[in-house]
């Protein structure tokens, strides 16, 4: 018994420390930096005695239109990931065939390059004298150039594209273990192809559904380079606000307090979510 | 079967096909399956029995041929508008919902009331026995459990037709028997047409009024249990329905109601009197349960001379007991006859008791002996009914 006890404990070292260096250990960090006060050349000062003040400026309503905008983006980019990534992870799937492999593989071929590198790529693509205003004045579509960079269009679209593969993965995973014969099942028992997505295949694909939600509208809501070169620099988003109180505006302390309301907000919404859902689909 | 060929089939297929790419899945099958009758599909692995039945029930499209139900043509209908209901080879419950909801499932699809739903899915789920196991989700049942959800969920839709394939294959000897029995009574309660894959020839024999046994793609043989168990018509159905020793060789004579046949041993055996005639190559099939073993005088020494008694005509093999095996119900013994040829014999009666070695004589009714159609190669026989295809 206790052996077994300490060779489970073992077992979960390496995941627990991880844990703890990557994660426990900063947030612990960031929350006593945010009780701190801002020092006049960057870092912060704790000698001068530790308040909740950077806190209660966070919720002042002026940060309201910041955080609206943030979630704004993540909800968008959430649904505009899904509505793309599901038929994509379903056909892989169901007519993948022997290549559904290399297909998984092309998916994550954008990993290969940098984040920051294929943004920029989208700016040269949607900017005025870009690569698509070029094609759609060429082929006389357009005349004028559409202004397509610096809108929120343009920050969307750059978030949907750089979290797709995060979406099609956990739903590939989900729609893949969908057994075809229960398909086949509902469709013998008077579904149309439509019914039987939406009573079967749909609520046995929950799961993925919400794994691939999360793992978007997550990062989607920490994302600070896609609004910056995309979202041009009237756009604000809490994860930028956040950047600029850091490398910025040198205010540390009101930075950190905003960090850790973003984390403490993400995860007890991931978790609330989570269980409202479980309770709902899956028991 | 005056009656039968002027009604008009429950189910009709003509020329069925099915090609999987490279595969030719189902070759051309025509079958008229009455109403109200347990049919089944028998065959090996592979054969194209799931196949055909999916294309019965709209979930695979033929390649080419047609699907006629009470004389419509449904080939081009989709399966949720055919008026079948399939119970699939794993089940194919759906986990996410429970008992009573997957019973529901097809009722909900076509509006019922919620009172409606409610009595029938009671009187389905009383039906396979399974009362009170509402609210239980699938992957908390057994094996035998889950096959009666299955079956309740098919046939709450009240469907012309029921379409199974191998629901039993999963389940142990025990529940497979007790559930066969089961699938009886129901057929007889509900009364529709059942098709039936198996590829256990047993359970077609015991739950049939006919079986088609298919090879290939193909149907070799049509019929009743008794006539294809009685009446093989080539090698493959005889050896695949029940146990058969099946002889090699060549008529030499042939009388009214007899011949004597020369096997590929030299040993001389009584054939029927419906043979080819003297000098054409021949196949015999024979029962193990219509031989009879005679104990010769001469114990265990080894038989010699070969051939039978010439004196009287009285063909007949000898040979030695070489293995036996108790089956309860009577016991079985393997003889190996001076010529090297391997018979099985089954002894019914406790009297005929012999040991490893003893000398016996194997006797049989000429009559009992079944002169087989040659079996053609699946390959020709599919080569040979595209050419009957293109002709007509
Ligand atoms: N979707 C498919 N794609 C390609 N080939 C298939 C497909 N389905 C079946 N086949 C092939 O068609 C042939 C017949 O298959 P089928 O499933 O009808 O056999 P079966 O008689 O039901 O066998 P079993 O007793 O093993 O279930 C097999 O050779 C099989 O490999
Ligand atoms: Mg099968």
């Amino acid at each position: 018994m206790m052996r077994g006890r300490l060779r489970e404990g073992a077992l979960l070292f390496p995941g627990i420390s991880w844990l703890f260096v990557f994660f426990a250990a900063p947030l612990a960090i960031i929350f006593v930096v945010s009780l701190g006060q801002r020092d006049a050349y960057g870092g912060a000062v704790l000698d001068k005695g530790l308040s909740f003040a950077n806190y209660l400026r966070a919720l002042e309503p002026s940060f309201l239109p910041t955080v609206a905008n943030s979630l704004k983006y993540a909800t968008a980019t959430t649904l505009l990931a899904i509505g793309i990534s599901y038929p994509i992870a379903y056909w892989i799937s169901r007519h993948g065939g022997r290549r559904k492999g290399l297909l998984l593989i092309l998916v994550m071929l954008p990993f290969w390059t940098s984040w920051v590198i294929r943004t920029y790529a989208w700016m040269i693509i949607l900017r005025d004298n870009g690569v698509l205003n070029g094609v759609l004045q060429a082929t006389g579509i357009t005349h004028d150039p559409l202004i397509l960079l610096n809108t929120d269009f343009a920050v969307v679209l750059g978030m949907t594209y750089g979290f797709l593969p995060f979406s099609i993965l956990p739903l590939y995973v989900s729609i893949d273990r969908v057994d075809v014969s229960v398909v086949a099942a509902a469709r013998d028992l008077y579904s149309s192809p439509g019914q039987a997505f939406r009573h079967v295949t749909l609520p046995l694909t929950m799961p993925g559904v919400i794994a691939a939600s999360l793992l978007t509208f997550i990062p989607a809501i920490g994302d600070f380079v896609t609004p910056d070169i995309l979202g041009g620099a009237q756009t604000t988003t809490i994860a930028k606000v956040i950047q600029s109180l850091f490398l910025s505006a040198r205010d540390w302390p009101f930075g950190a307090a905003l960090g850790f309301l973003l984390i403490l907000a993400t995860v007890i919404g991931t978790v609330s979510t989570l269980r409202i859902l479980r309770a709902e689909v899956i028991g | 079967m005056e009656a039968a060929t002027n009604a008009v089939p429950e189910i009709r297929l003509r020329d069925l096909t099915k090609q999987f790419r490279e595969v030719l899945a189902v070759d051309h099958v025509n079958l008229e399956i009455r109403t109200g009758e347990f049919f089944s599909l028998l065959g090996p692995s592979g054969c194209g029995k799931t196949t055909t039945l999916r294309m019965m029930g709209g979930l695979e499209a033929p390649t080419s041929g047609t699907v006629e139900i009470r004389g419509n043509d449904v080939t081009r209908q989709p399966p949720e508008r055919r008026p079948v209901n399939t119970v699939f080879q794993n089940y194919a419950l759906f986990p996410h919902l429970n008992v009573f909801e997957n019973v529901a499932f097809g009722l909900r699809r076509r509006h019922e009331t919620k009172d409606e739903i409610r009595r029938r899915v009671g009187d389905a789920l009383a039906l396979v026995r399974l009362t009170g196991l509402d609210t239980r989700s699938p992957d908390r049942l057994s094996g035998g459990q889950q096959q009666r959800v299955a079956l309740a969920r098919a046939l709450v839709c009240q469907p012309m037709v029921l379409l199974l394939d191998e629901p039993l294959g999963a389940l142990d000897l025990k529940l497979r028997k007790q559930l066969q029995v089961e699938l009886k009574r129901i057929q007889r309660e509900v009364g529709i047409t059942f098709v039936y894959v198996t590829h256990d020839q047993e359970e077609a024999l015991t739950l049939s009024d006919r079986i088609a046994v298919m090879r290939a793609g193909q149907v070799e043989q049509l019929g009743s249990p008794e006539e294809l168990y009685d009446r093989p018509r080539n090698r493959f159905v005889a050896g695949f329905i029940g146990t058969t020793n099946i002889l090699d060789g060549e008529v030499v004579s042939v009388s009214q109601d007899r011949s004597v046949v020369r096997l590929g041993t030299g040993e001389l055996c009584p054939g029927p009197g419906r043979a080819p005639a003297a000098g054409q190559p021949v196949e015999l099939a024979i029962r193990p349960e219509a031989i009879e073993l005679r104990a010769m005088p001469g114990g265990a020494e080894r038989a010699s001379s070969l051939g039978g008694s010439p004196d009287g005509g009285a063909s007949a093999l000898r040979g030695n007991i070489e293995q036996s095996a108790y089956l309860g119900t009577g016991i079985s013994y393997i003889v190996r006859t001076v010529g090297g040829q391997l018979v099985t014999v089954l002894c019914t009666r406790p009297a005929d008791r012999f040991d490893t070695g003893d000398l016996v004589e194997l006797a049989w009714e000429p009559a009992s002996a079944l002169v087989l159609a040659p079996t053609d190669e699946p390959g020709q026989a599919a080569a040979q009914s595209k050419t009957d295809a293109q002709e007509a």
